[in-house]
């Protein structure tokens, strides 16, 4: 089952939310952010090709000018395999963990898988960031030394940064899981 | 719980057989390891298992049926299969199907005890989860997984979450050892069923290892013990030796050599890694020293070095002699006083005057140390970086006079400056309590203390500046040197070996596991695929990185400025084995 809905980060941007339940244990979480805007990405390059060709007349150095386009090049693909996310993914299986999936805009993944042996509790907390009070959904990992605390708060959806709304859904989704986890795992 | 059933990738499209693997009871998984094929005999299957039971303590056991209908379904083999449940019994009782041309399988898992609680069914839900047999079984997970006291191949596999699919598949070698071409009762699909994988220059390397081992570890214990004879320890060749990188990187080498050719084999995959990096680096070492060594002899390079050396010393001498000068008049259009400033500046220049006389007596014999110098490239490019290092302390040591004494007259300064003031306060140090104390002086010694801190304060501004100039140099000079050992240090710790296995075959080292959900029908069990998520480069570095000479700067930049506030000399550079401070 699939579906998708429409919402917004904490920036005002749009987000897509994608939701498929492949089974009642499994379920899966895509989060589609913004694409790089075409008018962002001139108005950098005018920058930087304008400034150069001001160094070029104040030096008359031609080397100054393919050091431009060397370095506007080498930055749009750092850009886009190391910084922007196109695409954050949360996959729920019961009784096998929770995988949390980034994907960038050169299409490079990166994973992050944590076993459900480990996971305590799935929350929303609420953060002041600057003059925002903004919400993230996190999961909290168990401590192995003490068996009521917690070791680490992991943020889920870092770059995507949806709101409150979006992440009520994704919440009610995953505590149903864990909540069927919980009872089949402590009946004998 | 649901049930996973961890299937290989290898055994997706075989005959029908049993299902060979091991049950992990607490995460309710079942791990398939192998897969029989008829015809065989029950009691033959049981031995089999029994066998590779003792060789690997794995719990192996058969695990269930698996179907794979090619042609119209059967119902004979059906029944067949479900009569099989009660020859191998087992909790519970997996049986896989597969259909001709259909991607989607049929799971069921069966109880044959009916539970106590009613809530729980006779029936388990089952998750079919993919994994690559061999990729499993060549990977390391990092971190491994903490094991409190496990004895290497005393305990049974026990391991937490995942830790243990990887662990049973690693441990389970005996059962892939049997191929089809095996003349055994029993036919196994696995892996390594289609013939076990081998290199010919692996094998090679292994048999020859042996006595290579032996010979260099005896050469290197012969060379180890002729450097730890009694003449080295005498006081002014063991002096030397402590201040000098060169042996100290000679030294280290030589350990790193002398664990590498160790007639002993690695315990644990570390181990082994560690070794592995170790012979790389220093491999890497020689290669690039071999080259250095080519560049340097070849047009003429050292004696054009050699003729180059002499001036530079001396331009650097004469520079000094006009600094000097110029602290001697009046530096930045600052007053100093001038017996003092003609005092100081014409010590300080006698001395550039010996070690310019010194420099020129050496002269001729430049070029012939040099180049025996520049052989010694050949045991690596650490070591001649180390010895450029030792002649850069060795040409700026006139500078690192004039530091001593420069710090030295100022620390004496500054502490009869701190004394006199506080008798200026009324006050003093008392050494047995440690702390600043009121005391009443007499007249006569308030008046000589006070005139001598008028004249320490009046001074200062000139041992100051003069402090302050000779520090400088001294830090340019260790900023050098400490970048040349930071280089060293780079090509003593990078393990290169494992960054090569990441680039390469990056499902060796394993930071973990990713999911990947496969299509999914309605009704139909879910399938999952099980992939090998590598370690990033950064963590690779961090886990596998060599213990380097341990020269590290152990000052805060806080203790440091403290230090040269103070004028305490600084020793940025602590050798292994040196008192502290």
């Amino acid at each position: 089952m699939e579906d998708e809905q429409s919402f917004s980060d904490i920036c005002g941007g749009r987000l897509a939310l994608q939701r498929r339940y492949y089974s009642p244990s499994c379920r899966e979480f895509c989060l589609s952010c913004p694409r790089l805007s075409l008018r962002s990405l001139t108005a950098v390059t005018c920058t930087v090709w304008l400034a150069a060709y001001g160094l070029f007349t104040l030096y008359e150095n031609s080397m100054i000018l393919s050091a431009a386009i060397f370095i506007t090049l080498l930055g749009l693909l750092g850009y886009l395999h190391f910084v922007k996310i196109d695409q954050e993914t949360l996959l729920i299986i019961d009784s096998l963990g929770i995988q949390m999936t980034s994907s960038y805009a050169s299409g490079k993944e990166s994973t992050t898988f944590i076993e459900m042996g480990k996971v305590k509790d799935v929350v929303i907390n609420e953060a002041i960031y600057m003059q925002k009070v903004i919400y993230y959904l996190c999961i909290l990992l168990k401590d192995p030394l003490e068996p009521h605390g917690i070791s680490q708060v992991v943020p889920v959806f870092q770059s995507a940064k949806p709101r409150l709304d979006c992440l009520i859904e994704v919440y009610r989704s995953c505590q149903e899981i864990l909540a069927h986890q919980k009872a089949t795992s402590t009946s004998p | 719980m649901v049930l996973k059933a961890f299937f290989p990738t290898c055994c997706a499209s075989v005959d029908s057989g049993l299902l060979v693997g091991r049950w992990v009871p607490e995460q309710s998984s079942a791990v398939v390891l192998a897969i029989v094929h008829f015809p065989f005999i029950p009691i033959q299957v049981k031995e089999l298992l029994a066998q590779v039971q003792q060789a690997s303590r794995v719990g192996v056991a058969v695990l269930g049926t698996w179907c794979h209908r090619r042609q119209e379904p059967e119902e004979s083999l059906g029944h067949f299969l479900e009569g099989l449940g009660t020859i191998f019994s087992h909790e519970p009782w997996l049986q896989l199907c597969r259909e001709r041309g259909s991607k989607f399988w049929s799971c069921k898992a069966t109880r044959r005890q009916v539970p106590t609680s009613p809530s729980a069914p006779g029936e388990d839900q089952v998750m079919l989860i993919f994994y690559d047999q061999r990729k499993v079984l060549l990977s390391q997970l990092n971190p491994p997984a903490a094991l409190p006291d496990r004895q290497a191949g005393d305990a049974t596999a026990s391991a937490g979450g995942l830790a243990a699919v990887f662990d049973t598949v690693a441990r389970s070698e005996a059962l892939f050892r049997r191929d089809r071409f095996d003349e055994g009762p029993v036919r196994l699909s696995h892996w390594q069923s289609e013939g076990v994988e081998a290199s010919i220059l692996v094998e090679l390397a292994k048999r020859a290892s042996g006595p290579v081992c032996l010979l260099l570890s005896c050469l290197l214990s012969l060379i180890s013990t002729a450097s730890a004879c009694r003449v080295f320890r005498l006081w002014p060749l063991s002096f030397i030796w402590s201040k000098l990188s060169t042996c100290e990187q000679l030294r280290h080498r030589l350990g790193q050599l002398t664990l590498i050719f160790s007639t002993q084999k690695a315990e644990n995959p570390a181990q082994l890694m560690r070794k592995a990096n170790m012979f790389v680096s220093v491999l890497l070492d020689v290669a690039l020293g071999f080259a250095l060594l080519s560049w340097l002899h070849g047009k003429d390079r050292i004696g054009q070095l050699a003729d180059a050396l002499v001036p530079v010393a001396d331009h650097v001498a004469e520079e000094l002699q006009h600094l000097l000068q110029w602290l001697m008049g009046a530096p930045a259009g600052l007053k100093m006083n001038r017996a003092l400033d003609q005092v100081l500046g014409r010590f300080f220049l006698y001395h550039i005057h010996l070690w310019i006389s010194y420099i020129h007596l050496m002269s001729p014999f430049i070029e012939r140390i040099l180049w025996h110098v520049g052989l010694s490239a050949c045991l690596g490019l650490t070591v001649a970086l180390s010895i450029l290092s030792d002649i850069v302390a060795l040409l700026t040591f006139h500078i690192y006079c004039f530091y001593v004494y420069g710090a030295r007259l100022y620390c004496l300064k500054i502490c009869g400056l701190s004394s006199l003031w506080r008798l200026f306060r009324g006050k003093k140090w008392n050494v047995l309590r440690q702390r600043v104390d009121s005391c009443s002086y007499d007249l006569d010694q308030l008046f000589i203390g006070t005139l001598l801190f008028t004249i320490l304060v009046f001074l200062l501004p000139t041992t100051a500046l003069y402090y302050l100039v000779f520090t400088l140099l001294r830090l340019l000079v260790v900023t050098v040197q400490g970048l040349i050992h930071l280089l060293v240090d780079l090509i003593n710790s990078l393990p290169l070996y494992s960054l090569g296995l990441r680039l390469c075959r990056p499902y060796r080292l394993a930071a973990g596991v990713k999911f990947r959900v496969l299509e999914h029908e309605a009704g139909r069990p879910l399938r999952l695929l099980m992939q090998i998520n590598p370690l990033p480069y950064s963590h690779v570095v961090h886990t596998y990185r060599l213990p380097s000479c341990g020269c590290h700067p152990k000052h805060s930049w806080g203790s440091l400025c403290r230090k040269l506030f103070f004028g305490e000399l600084i020793y940025p550079w602590r050798q292994r084995g040196d008192k502290q401070d």
